[in-house]
């Protein structure tokens, strides 16, 4: 794009796409930062008028929302952890040769595709479950107390199926990243002295920087509403000790039936996000500039 | 202090033979040059003297000292790499520094190094740089930077040029054969250009499918190649190579001329051909001609020629610098 014209040109022709986004986008939010300001209660219809601050200052009071705010950010920062860790360490082992390799990486893959409800059902009940589950068998084998993961640690239980599930995406993306790794590098490295320690840290690490951030921040936006696996294994309890501003949202909508408050929690949480994209993008964007 | 000894090195990928048994001495100080085509097994070999690669058999003596089995950095050899290699993240500095880091060297004595390795290789401006904020020449330098800063036995150059412009590789094969003479250290050059090999070696190693064909110094090779690859290989343009009645008046199978022993003439000699091209370089002119009886001939007059496309010139081979070869392409 480098002449006038081509520019307005080219201006004009991305037009609709941006107005569209942009009407995608505006309607709901200013909808709801509407409902966010009415008494609006789904039990008492066409009975809504103006409450101001009120709803802001109810949600925010609310013990429940500190709870789910730590609960969010310790979510989203427990599952980032372990899946770039994990994801990390897998991706190193991927990209070795070994046998079958194909087939184990299809089934590395496998956890992305299955859906939520139904792998925080296949934790709940077949592998976390106090009774049936195999970590309870696995318990009982070593002579020991079975835990009740859902009961005694619900945000813990929560973040490991979560981080389950982003796993594979992580390491597909690491994996992908560590074979772009020229190889004469990594020998030079070697000729220049650097053990396997030393590659890691000053070679690949580097390397997969870009790769790690795409991650980070791909993997945040989802995290952030994470829903389906607390509703199907915890129902955000005991108490609120599992529940994040997601599910404190759709508590407060759903189950007291308050679209106003809801719709203050949800810009809340749009709040949220914001701050946590800003905060990202200043701390770690600067790698995805070349 | 540098000498190498390859002793019934081979080397095979899967059930591929990619060098055979080889024999080599490289003596200390040394500036040898492998040079071969395209897929000859030069960097293999390169390779295998760098530990980078395992030989399938026989066995590598560094300094006299068995390192057939020793790791890459335990062999105090350095590699500059066809792609340079240089590490992105890291400035020019800290790539040249980071051979030295891992040896656990003094922050001052590394500082030391590093700034004497780059003024010799004139990066003195460029040390806070990245990589990619540099020209191919400055990149090719950086390399060389990280492999002098160590000191190492020996220096191996994998096709070191081959990334640069042409007036750019002239200069840096100035640069790199005064760096020899500065250092005096081993250098194991590898390179598919017979000019590279013949302007700086003291001993060219022709390579062909992985064999060695013949050892020697560039006029060694030049005046004396032991068959018809080599002498196909070495000198430019190549070698005129006659088969058929040609060869037989001289009890060979294939007769060997070189273009610049070759005379030129518009009015006489034992050769007669018609011009196809005509290269004025100036200083030289090439004259390719369609002999009779004989086939497709390069003569290099010196100086100029002048000559056109489709008109006759006689030719003169030099009978003194015919090269004679045999059926199975040996010298005679
Ligand atoms: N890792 C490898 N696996 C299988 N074959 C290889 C490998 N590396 C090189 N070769 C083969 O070995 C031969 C020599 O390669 P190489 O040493 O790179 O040639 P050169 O450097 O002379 O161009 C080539 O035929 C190439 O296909
Ligand atoms: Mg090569």
């Amino acid at each position: 794009m480098a002449t006038l014209q081509t520019r307005s040109a080219a201006r004009l022709m991305m037009t609709p796409a941006v107005l569209m986004l942009f009407i995608w986008m505006i309607v709901p939010l200013a909808m709801t930062l509407y409902f966010s300001f009415l008494r609006y209660n789904l039990l008492m219809p066409g009975m809504e008028e103006w409450a101001g601050t009120l709803n802001y200052r109810y949600f925010l009071t609310d013990p429940a929302f500190g709870a789910a705010l730590v609960n969010t950010l310790l979510l989203v920062g427990g599952v980032l952890l372990i899946t770039l860790v994990g994801g990390t360490l897998l991706a190193l082992l991927l990209d070795q040769p070994f046998f079958g390799q194909g087939i184990v990486r299809l089934l590395v893959i496998a956890p992305f595709f299955v859906m939520p409800t139904v792998s925080a059902l296949v934790w709940k009940n077949m592998l976390m479950h106090p009774v049936y589950g195999i970590f309870a068998w696995i318990a009982r084998t070593f002579g020991l107390q079975p835990v009740d993961w859902l009961n005694n640690l619900p945000l813990f239980s929560v973040t490991m199926i979560v981080a389950w599930q982003w796993l594979p995406f992580a390491t597909l993306i690491l994996l992908t990243a560590l074979q772009s790794l020229d190889e004469e590098q990594k020998e030079a490295a070697e000729m220049d002295g650097a053990g396997p320690v030393s590659r890691f840290i000053h070679i690949v690490l580097p390397h997969l920087a870009r790769a790690m951030t795409v991650v980070v921040l791909i993997e945040t936006i989802f995290l952030l509403s994470v829903f389906a696996e607390i509703l199907v294994t915890t129902n955000g309890g005991p108490g609120t000790a599992s529940t994040n501003l997601t599910y404190l949202v759709y508590a407060q909508a759903l189950l007291q039936f308050d679209v106003g408050g809801a719709s203050a929690g949800g810009i809340v949480a749009v709040i949220l996000a914001n701050v946590v994209a800003i905060f990202l993008i200043r701390l770690i964007g600067k790698n995805l500039e070349t | 202090m540098g000498s190498i000894t390859l002793e019934k090195v081979s080397k095979s990928f899967g059930t591929t033979k990619v060098i055979p048994e080889i024999d080599l001495e490289i003596a200390d100080g040394e500036f040898v040059v492998f040079v071969g085509p395209s897929g000859c097994g030069k960097s293999t070999l390169l390779r295998i003297i760098a530990g980078l690669e395992d030989a399938t058999s026989g066995a590598i003596h560094i300094d006299g000292r068995d390192a057939t089995r020793e790791a890459p950095a335990k062999r105090g050899l350095s590699m500059v790499f066809q792609s340079y290699a240089l590490y992105p993240h890291m400035s020019v500095y800290g790539n040249i520094a980071f051979p030295l880091k891992m040896a656990g060297e003094a922050k001052s004595t590394i500082d030391d190094k590093v700034r004497s390795a780059a003024g010799v290789l004139n990066l003195t401006d460029y040390l806070d740089r990245k990589p990619r904020q540099l020209s191919g020449g400055q990149r090719q330098r950086v390399a060389i930077g990280r492999a002098i800063v160590r000191q190492p036995k020996a220096f191996l150059f994998d096709e070191p040029l081959s990334n640069l412009d042409a007036a750019l590789r002239v200069n840096m094969r100035l640069e790199i054969s005064e760096l020899h003479h500065q250092l005096k250290t081993t250098m194991v050059y590898v390179t598919h250009d017979q000019v590279e090999a013949m302007t700086m070696a003291d001993k060219i190693v022709v390579l062909n499918a992985g064999r060695i064909e013949q050892v020697g110094s560039p006029l060694d090779l030049y005046r004396s190649p032991k068959n018809l690859f080599v002498a196909g290989f070495i000198g430019s343009p190549k070698m005129n190579l006659i088969a058929g009645a040609a060869a037989a008046k001289e009890n060979a199978t294939t007769i060997g001329a070189r273009p610049e022993h070759i005379g030129l003439s518009k009015t006489e000699g034992p050769w007669q051909g018609t011009v196809t091209v005509v290269e004025h370089l100036g200083a030289d002119t090439f004259v390719h001609a369609d002999v009779d009886d004989v086939g497709p001939v390069t003569a290099r007059a010196p100086g100029e020629f002048l000559v056109k496309h489709g008109e006759r010139v006689f030719l003169t081979p030099d009978a003194e610098k015919i090269y004679r070869f045999g059926a199975d392409g040996d010298a005679l």
